[in-house]
This record gives C-alpha cells, sequence and structure tokens, in this order.
C-alpha cells in the first residue's frame, strides 16, 4: 500500500474530525468576523483611499498567533488523552505519515477559513483596480505562514495531553516568532545591540518573511523560511512522540 | 508465530518488564495473567511496537518489531488496554478508517466490515457516534477494529473489561472459536477466563514469568491439587479424621466446613488415596454421602506466587 494512502487516510479521518463537533464552524465565524473587522474598522480599508488589500493582510500574523494554535492544539494532545495514539502508532503506519496527515488536515481546515474571506478580494476588485498578482502573493504567504504557525503548534501539541497547556506554549513560541521582527520590537532593540545582531534575530521572525509576500514579491529565501520551519517542527514532533513512546 | 527472548522494559530505575521469554504458536491461547503493575501491558504495548524494547527481541510471523515494524504490525491486531476509539466517529466511520489503514478496499472492505460487526455484535450500533456508546458497546468497537484484518496474531489486552457476564461470556467465546487458527495473547486477572479460554497461561510478576504451563499444570501447583474431601452423615468428625491420618500417604488431614479434607504426600499419586479412603471407608462402615478428589485451585496458586513475600509470612 501506498504511503500516500496511508498519509490521505489519516488526513480524511482527521479533517472529517473538525467537521464533526461545532467547534469547526465557530472558527470560521470568529476568523471571518475578525478579519472583517481588522480589515474595514481597525484597518482602515476605506478611508485608505488605495485598491490594495494591505489592511487586511497587515492583521494575520497577529490573528494567526491565537487562531492557529487554536485550531491545532489538540491534534496530539487529544490522540495522547484519549489513548488513540496507542491505536495510531500500531497500526501498520510510519510515523511521518501519521504526523504529516494530521498536519496537512489541519493546514487544509485553515486554507478553507482563508478561502472563505474571498468577498474581501471581489469587494476591493469592485471598488477600484487593484494588483490581483499582488493578492494572490498575498494569500500564499498567508497561508505559508499558517502553516509555519500550524506545525510549531503540532510540536507543542506533541509534548502534552493537555489541550491548554499545548496552546499556551505554542502562544508563548510564537509570539516570539512574531515579535522578533515587528518593528517597533527592532527598532527598540537596536539601541542595545549592533544592527547585524538585530536582523539576524529579525530574520528568524515570520514578519520579516511575510513582509514580501504583502508587497507581492514571492522571494525564495522567504518560502524556504517557511518550508525549513514547518519541516523543523514536524520533525521536531517525530522526535517528541518517540521519545514519549520510549518512555 | 510470536516469539519473545529476554525481554526487558526499563523505565527509570525501575524494571518493569525483567527478561521475559515465551512464544506463542498458531492454534494456541496464551493466557497472561497478573497482579495489576505486573507488566502486562509493558510486554503487549512492546510485542505489538508502541514502546520500544530495552533490551531483548521479539520477532512475529519471522520479523523483528525493530527492524520491520511495519511488517508485524501488518501481522497483529490489536486491543489496547482502555479499548481506546475516536469518539467523534461513528461505528462504522471508525472500522471503516481502520479497514482503509489496513489496505483494505472495495468488495474486501464490506465482507471485513460486515464480518466484524456480526463477529462483535454491533449491528444495532452503527452508526451511532461512538461517544454515546455504553461502555461494553465502545469496548467491543475497538475489538472489531482488530479484527477488521482477520490478523494471524491477536494481542488483547484485558479484552473482557468492562463487560457485563453475558458479554464476557461471549468474548470468551470468540476468542477460543478464533484461537483455532491464528495465535493469540490475552491477559487477564479474571482467573476462570484461564479455563475457559486459554490453551496455555503465563502468570508474571514484578515484571518476570513465574509460572507457565496449561491450566490443568498450574492448578496441579496448588496446595489443595490431589486431596481428598469427603464427608459422612451423622459420624463422629473426630474419629473419622484419626482414621484418615492413619492412612498411608495421607499427610494432614483438616476439617473444613463439616467436611474433612485429606492432603496427600505425593501430589502425583493420583486416585490412588481416593481408592484409599474408600476402602477405609467400607471397613469402618462410614455412610460416605460426598467425596471428591481436588484439583487445585488456580486463585490458590496465583495468590501464593505472586503475593509480595512480607504479606506471604503474615499469611503463614
Amino acid at each position: 500500500m501506498s504511503a500516500w494512502h496511508l498519509v490521505s487516510t489519516v488526513a480524511r479521518r482527521e479533517l472529517a474530525s473538525y467537521f464533526a463537533s461545532p467547534v469547526a464552524y465557530v472558527f470560521l465565524v470568529i476568523f471571518l468576523l475578525l478579519t472583517g473587522f481588522f480589515t474595514f474598522t481597525a484597518g482602515a480599508f476605506f478611508e485608505r483611499g488605495e485598491a490594495s488589500l494591505a489592511s487586511f493582510f497587515l492583521w494575520h500574523p497577529w490573528l494567526y498567533l491565537v487562531l492557529v494554535p487554536a485550531v491545532g492544539m489538540r491534534l496530539w494532545s487529544e490522540e495522547r488523552r484519549a489513548g488513540t495514539l496507542e491505536l495510531l502508532f500500531t497500526l501498520p503506519i510510519a510515523p511521518w505519515q501519521a504526523i504529516l496527515g494530521k498536519f496537512l488536515a489541519s493546514w487544509l481546515f485553515l486554507a478553507i477559513a482563508l478561502g472563505l474571506t474571498f468577498p474581501v478580494v471581489l469587494t476591493v476588485n469592485v471598488l477600484g483596480e487593484p494588483d490581483n498578482g499582488q493578492i494572490f502573493a498575498g494569500y500564499v504567504g498567508s497561508l505559508l505562514m499558517a502553516g509555519a504557525y500550524l506545525a510549531v503548534t503540532c510540536m507543542t501539541s506533541a509534548m502534552t495531553r493537555n489541550q491548554v497547556v499545548s496552546f499556551i506554549l505554542s502562544v508563548v513560541i510564537l509570539l516570539f516568532l512574531t515579535l522578533a521582527g515587528f518593528t517597533p520590537v527592532t527598532d527598540l532593540l537596536v539601541r542595545w545591540a549592533s544592527p547585524a545582531v538585530v536582523d539576524t534575530i529579525a530574520a528568524f521572525s515570520v514578519m520579516t518573511h511575510f513582509d514580501g509576500f504583502q508587497r507581492g514579491v514571492v522571494d525564495s529565501r522567504d518560502l524556504l523560511f517557511f518550508v525549513s520551519v514547518i519541516g523543523f517542527a514536524l520533525f521536531a514532533t517525530g522526535v517528541i512522540l518517540r521519545n514519549h513512546r520510549a518512555g | 508465530m510470536i516469539r519473545i527472548e529476554n525481554l526487558v522494559k526499563t523505565f527509570g530505575a525501575k524494571r518493569a518488564v525483567d527478561g521475559v521469554s515465551f512464544s506463542v504458536e498458531r492454534g494456541e491461547v496464551l493466557g497472561f495473567l497478573g497482579p495489576n503493575g505486573a507488566g502486562k501491558s509493558t510486554t503487549m504495548r512492546m510485542v505489538t511496537g508502541f514502546i520500544p524494547p530495552t533490551e531483548g527481541t521479539v520477532r512475529v510471523g519471522g520479523h523483528d518489531i525493530v527492524e520491520s515494524p511495519l511488517e508485524v504490525k501488518r501481522l497483529i491486531g490489536y486491543l489496547p488496554e482502555a479499548a481506546p476509539s475516536y469518539p467523534d466517529m461513528t461505528v462504522e466511520g471508525f472500522l471503516s478508517f481502520a479497514a482503509d489503514m489496513r489496505g483494505l478496499a472495495g468488495d474486501a472492505k464490506k465482507r471485513a466490515l460486515g464480518r466484524v460487526v456480526e463477529r462483535c455484535f454491533l449491528a444495532s450500533v452503527i452508526h451511532q457516534s461512538i461517544e454515546t456508546l455504553s461502555k461494553g458497546y465502545r469496548h467491543r468497537t475497538c475489538l472489531a477494529q482488530a479484527l477488521i484484518h482477520d490478523p494471524a496474531v491477536l494481542v488483547l489486552d484485558e479484552p473482557t473489561d468492562g463487560l457485563d457476564p453475558n458479554q464476557k461470556h461471549e468474548v470468551r467465546n470468540l476468542i477460543r472459536e478464533l484461537g483455532a487458527a491464528k495465535a493469540i495473547v490475552f491477559s487477564t486477572h479474571i482467573l476462570e477466563e484461564v479455563d475457559a479460554a486459554c490453551t496455555r497461561a503465563i502468570i508474571i510478576d514484578r515484571g518476570k514469568i513465574v509460572a507457565n504451563g496449561t491450566p490443568a499444570e498450574l492448578r496441579a501447583m496448588s496446595e489443595l491439587a490431589g486431596a481428598v474431601t469427603l464427608h459422612a452423615a451423622g459420624a463422629d468428625l473426630e474419629a473419622m479424621a484419626r482414621g484418615l491420618a492413619a492412612l498411608d500417604g495421607v499427610a494432614r488431614v483438616e476439617t473444613v466446613d463439616g467436611m474433612l479434607r485429606a492432603y496427600p504426600h505425593d501430589k502425583s499419586a493420583g486416585g490412588g488415596l481416593a481408592r484409599a479412603v474408600v476402602e477405609l471407608a467400607a471397613r469402618e462402615s462410614w455412610r460416605l454421602d460426598a467425596l471428591r478428589t481436588e484439583e487445585g485451585q488456580l486463585d490458590e496458586v496465583f495468590r501464593r506466587i505472586t503475593l509480595p513475600d512480607t504479606v506471604k509470612e503474615r499469611a503463614r
């Protein structure tokens, strides 16, 4: 049996379990309400007088900071709590296939949430003539950023059987990943540290790498950054789960 | 099918499993007995590849669990201790997931689902979500998952735990039936199950195997085994006891609930003692209304070999 078949079986089960509870719909509604509020009210979409989604993408790192851990916190902690981890890991599936399958299911769920923001694209196209290439790049960057956040949440979720602990751990780690490149913070850091050090720290931040996408630039270094965060966090998830089983 | 050699698992300083070796062939049902915390579940988790052994080897169907875990896992159907399942899924969805993971598709999958649903009596709850089911049904749903691919090896960790007496009976029958063509290991701390379902039993205590044999062999280890118990209407118990004690081959005589029990010097004497007692009764014209040779009791054997030494001292 092919590896992909197993990955997709796990992913389908996981995705179905999102929609089996009302939590998925509550999440979708909250996500859409918040993006709407931040884009139009806090982001002053209309007052800007420009045909772009800058005020939309601007808030994504902050929204994801709280919402992505909420989506991913149960991934492994729930398996550990319910004992289904033992079931899953005694089925003929390699651990990486299970990890990837569960990650992809959650990522797809986030992609659905992000996809449902399409009215904002329609709105800006009706009102003016935006650069749709730039908007597309923004969506790609946003999805990659969500994936990176989710992979980190996957990792913290594997550390504990308690979803709340997993949530808090991932928010703390993600807060660092976000703030390290947040302009007010880097401006503050420059007073104490040399610019080279500040740049190095900022290079670890999703902010720095999401910037290009927002401006419509898809840079291979930014792509590489997100892909390696995902790869590293999922690898760490595997190591954590293996150590947990070894006792 | 299953070959385990010198299996060791340590958690920190504690040796949860300490040098366990045994093997199970097709057609055998091995009962795994032991007090709580003796290392039963840990052993089963190593056999099924959930946790890696600290030392020793596990081979199932010729495959090593460390070197080729997937081959081993394909051969095994496993019911973990708490019978976990995904509560938000329906019984059908859950079993279908298990079938997909085992590579079953199309007609083969449909037949497999039909077979386990019938075997585990799940037809009436098939569309219900698992979280709404009673414990017995949840347990059987997880058991059905273990049987879905008709595995050559079954590892069942306390398969009758939490079931009502009827369900226990059904599951034991199922195990015995399946045991004809499979290699089965199941753990329990209910001793009747050894008689009801096992061809062989192992008693494990503090990580070590302390007894290994057929149920009859284990029972024969009992102090009671081979003793003759008798009752005679309106007889003088003391006189009878003196008479019995004087018999050749009788080690000691006890009074139990108004019955007399004579223990033999040599347990392997078989029916010899009973015959001697009958002859004595005829000579003394005792009016016997009950006489039996004791087979021995498993729970006595179990208690004797698994009680901590300090408790044993006190019991004496």
